[in-house]
């Protein structure tokens, strides 16, 4: 077989070099010309006629006790949203990821929901580990984040919308009303870790300033149920107020174990800011009669939007659940979003704009009015103080007139969070 | 004075928990050397036993003892003969297996239960306090720690005073030699397992009301049987008890002059300090070799 090997004269390489550049050149040019070839065409985020949302909340492990009803409530109110006929026209598509408990792996499912599924918003989160954990994912992405959970403060995100209480909010009220019903000697008792901590700080602060006396500050392991060394401790000090910031199963074998040995609620109450109608209905009503919780919301609550959201997540999710001062704020964070979605109009859709239209919304909430601060996009609340009775439910005992603003540096004068950061004076 | 003799009966009532969660992995292991880490859910399995005993058929606490080891026997048994007795003299497989089982326990519970905190109640009688020697002590951990007692002893008569007994120890020294003679090893594998489950149940749901039910209650209460059992030494009820009582003191007096956090960590170093002296725990069986 001769092998034939064509040979290009020098003129037709140049030729040919010649035409294939140009050809590259044609495409090239109409590539740039026309972007949508490459991109998709119009608003990333609404893309087929709806908006996707990423709901991150545990299913699994430890936390899902508590992440399980916030992630129903978050979906109820999506469902709402869409049965309503969407927002603009648009519906919601809501995409759930299990996180697990693990704020490892909630950082790597927000970065799946935000890079990969292209979520414009997502709702999650209940402890501050996962929060603190996804957050560079939001700030390097620049997405949106609505955090539903009472926490410590001291943040100062662009890219999160706190839908929460923070201390000033819940210690406020809840501080001076304690001092002046029962005592200014004060027993602090909290699981280890950053939450109860920065409460007991702002406490500690609100106490100096009325003359307290605190005569315990205890840090117990998370998830410890062995109390018997700490309640020895409350029988022998006396203290007139026990300020609770335990938190998970700990706050239950606390109060079953403080009535397994007798102590009396009616000069020894315990106050928490984590004990919610959950934690009342797996310690039973024996346990946590007496005992008070301070709260921007309780399930008690009179108000219609309060029935309506009651009786429709009762109806959705089983008759037997309950709702409480977590999944009412990941309920309204939904309906904020919407709200910020319909003044947006047939603007762009991104995370920023939404973050920009979410300053100063206002809606009824199952709480009573609430407002999104423009300077640090937290909530203004209405703290409410209730005791619990021994059928399991609160009774509001005091309410604030007005709602409260929130301050997530309360505790440090030399700090403020403004519309442009953290400020240091 | 008073301060003392109120931290020794928290400490007793420490002890007495530790007891009847460490008892059962401490007959296991001892017997069949099978490390067993689905114990903590054993415990967790008969904390909700004993709940939906009392929540679906209204029955009482002490009512259901003899409902609650029962079942719970029935599926340590069934586990044992189906996984287990596959596995004997492969420890790895035998550890990853029974996480595996522990594991699967834990997710068939929250399937189908829900894992939202569950109540049980303490029985009403129970429910008060008393005055015992001068302290205010809650009747129900007095109830806990005389049961305790109670299953302590019925064990020991039951490995050291009956034939089943006897071919139970004959069958830890070797077990090939006891079949030659004619013992089921097979089958007193199986109740052991069975009896160190159904133990392990009882004070799960003994412990329970005290505390809350969750589907991952397990995993604390693994770390503190195991830590029972390693300082206590293998093969050795006197050791579990011992251990118990060094640990539950230690953990209620280190509490009571710190706190709570420190006191955990205060109590593991001393069990590693002393497993440095003493590899193989405080009691140990004296073995010609």
């Amino acid at each position: 077989m001769i092998k034939k090997k064509v040979v290009k004269l020098p003129n037709e390489k140049r030729r040919s070099f010649l035409t294939n550049s140009v050809k590259a050149s044609v495409i090239g040019a109409a590539g740039a010309a026309f972007p949508h070839i490459w991109m998709k065409q119009g608003n990333v985020f609404a893309a087929n006629n709806e908006i996707k949302v990423g709901v991150l909340f545990s299913l699994t492990g430890g936390l899902a006790i508590i992440e399980e009803s916030l992630h129903k409530a978050t979906m109820m109110a999506i469902e709402e949203i869409n049965a309503a006929g969407g927002i603009n026209g648009m519906k919601l598509k809501a995409i759930e990821a299990d996180p697990a408990s693990d704020p490892a792996t909630f950082a790597a499912k927000a970065r799946t929901l935000v890079i990969k599924d292209k979520c414009v918003t997502v709702f999650g989160s209940y402890t501050s580990a996962s929060r603190k954990a996804v957050l560079p994912v939001f700030e390097k992405q620049n997405n949106l984040y609505f955090y539903p959970t009472l926490y410590e403060g001291r943040e100062c995100s662009k890219n999160v919308i706190y839908t929460g209480a923070v201390p000033n909010q819940q210690q406020d009220e809840f501080i001076p009303y304690l001092v002046e019903k029962y005592g200014k000697r004060w027993s602090l008792i909290g699981s280890n870790y950053i939450y109860p901590k920065e409460e007991n700080n702002y406490c500690k602060i609100l106490l100096k300033k009325l003359g307290c006396e605190v005569l315990m500050e205890e840090y117990v392991p998370l998830g410890h149920s062995e109390f018997s060394s700490v309640v020895n401790k409350f029988k022998n000090d006396k203290p007139n107020v026990i300020f609770s910031t335990v938190v998970g199963d700990s706050v239950v074998a606390l109060h079953k174990q403080y009535r397994a040995a007798g102590l009396n609620p009616d000069n020894m109450p315990m106050c928490s800011l984590t004990t919610s109608e959950n934690e009342v209905a797996a310690m039973g009503g024996d346990a946590a009669a007496g005992h008070l919780t301070s709260a921007p919301y309780f399930m008690v609550h009179q108000s219609a939007e309060n029935e309506k959201f009651v009786s429709a997540y009762k109806k959705r999710w089983g008759a037997d659940k309950v709702t409480h001062f977590v999944s009412e704020p990941a309920y309204f964070g939904v309906y904020i979003f919407k709200q910020a979605l319909e003044k947006i109009g047939a603007g762009d859709i991104n995370p920023t704009s939404i973050m920009e239209a979410c300053k100063g919304q206002e809606l009824i909430a199952p709480q009573g009015k609430i407002r999104i601060d423009p300077d640090n996009l937290h909530t203004y609340l209405w703290p409410k103080i209730g005791i619990c009775k021994s059928n399991g439910q609160f009774d509001i005992i005091k309410k604030t007139d007005n709602w409260l603003k929130p301050l997530p540096y309360a505790a440090y004068p030399d700090q403020t969070c403004t519309e442009k950061g953290l400020v240091q004076s | 004075m008073s301060f003392f003799l109120s931290e020794i009966i928290s400490g007793l009532s420490m002890t007495s928990i530790l007891l009847m969660i460490s008892l059962g992995l401490a007959i296991i292991y001892g017997t069949t050397g099978v490390i067993n880490m689905a114990h903590g859910e054993f415990v967790m399995i008969g904390a909700y036993t004993s709940w939906i005993l009392q929540t679906k058929f209204g029955m009482g606490l002490i009512a259901s003892i003899i409902p609650i080891f029962l079942i719970t026997a029935l599926m340590g048994f069934l586990i044992e003969r189906l996984i287990i007795r596959h596995l004997y003299n492969r420890l790895l497989d035998t550890i990853l297996a029974t996480w595996g089982i522990g594991v699967l326990l834990q997710q068939i519970v929250r399937l189908t239960i829900g894992s939202e905190l569950k109540y049980l109640k303490i029985p009403t009688y129970m429910a008060e306090s008393t005055t015992l020697f001068g302290q205010e002590v809650s009747i129900y951990r007095i109830f806990i720690f005389l049961f305790a007692v109670a299953i302590f002893f019925l064990a020991w008569f039951i490995i050291y005073r009956t034939s089943f007994g006897m071919r139970l120890r004959a069958v830890t020294q070797n077990k090939d030699m006891a079949s030659s003679f004619g013992i089921n090893s097979g089958m007193v594998y199986s109740s052991t397992f069975a009896f160190g489950t159904g133990v392990a149940a009882l004070a799960g749901a003994f412990v329970a009301p005290l505390k809350s039910i969750s589907p991952d209650m397990g995993t604390n209460y693994i770390i503190d049987a195991f830590m029972v059992v390693v300082l206590g030494g293998v093969e050795s009820l006197i050791g579990t008890a011992a251990s118990s009582l060094i640990i539950g003191e230690s953990s209620s007096f280190l509490a009571s002059f710190s706190n709570d956090t420190l006191a955990k960590a205060l109590v593991l170093i001393m069990i590693i300090v002393i497993l440095r002296f003493k590899p193989q725990g405080l009691f140990t069986k004296k073995i010609r070799s």
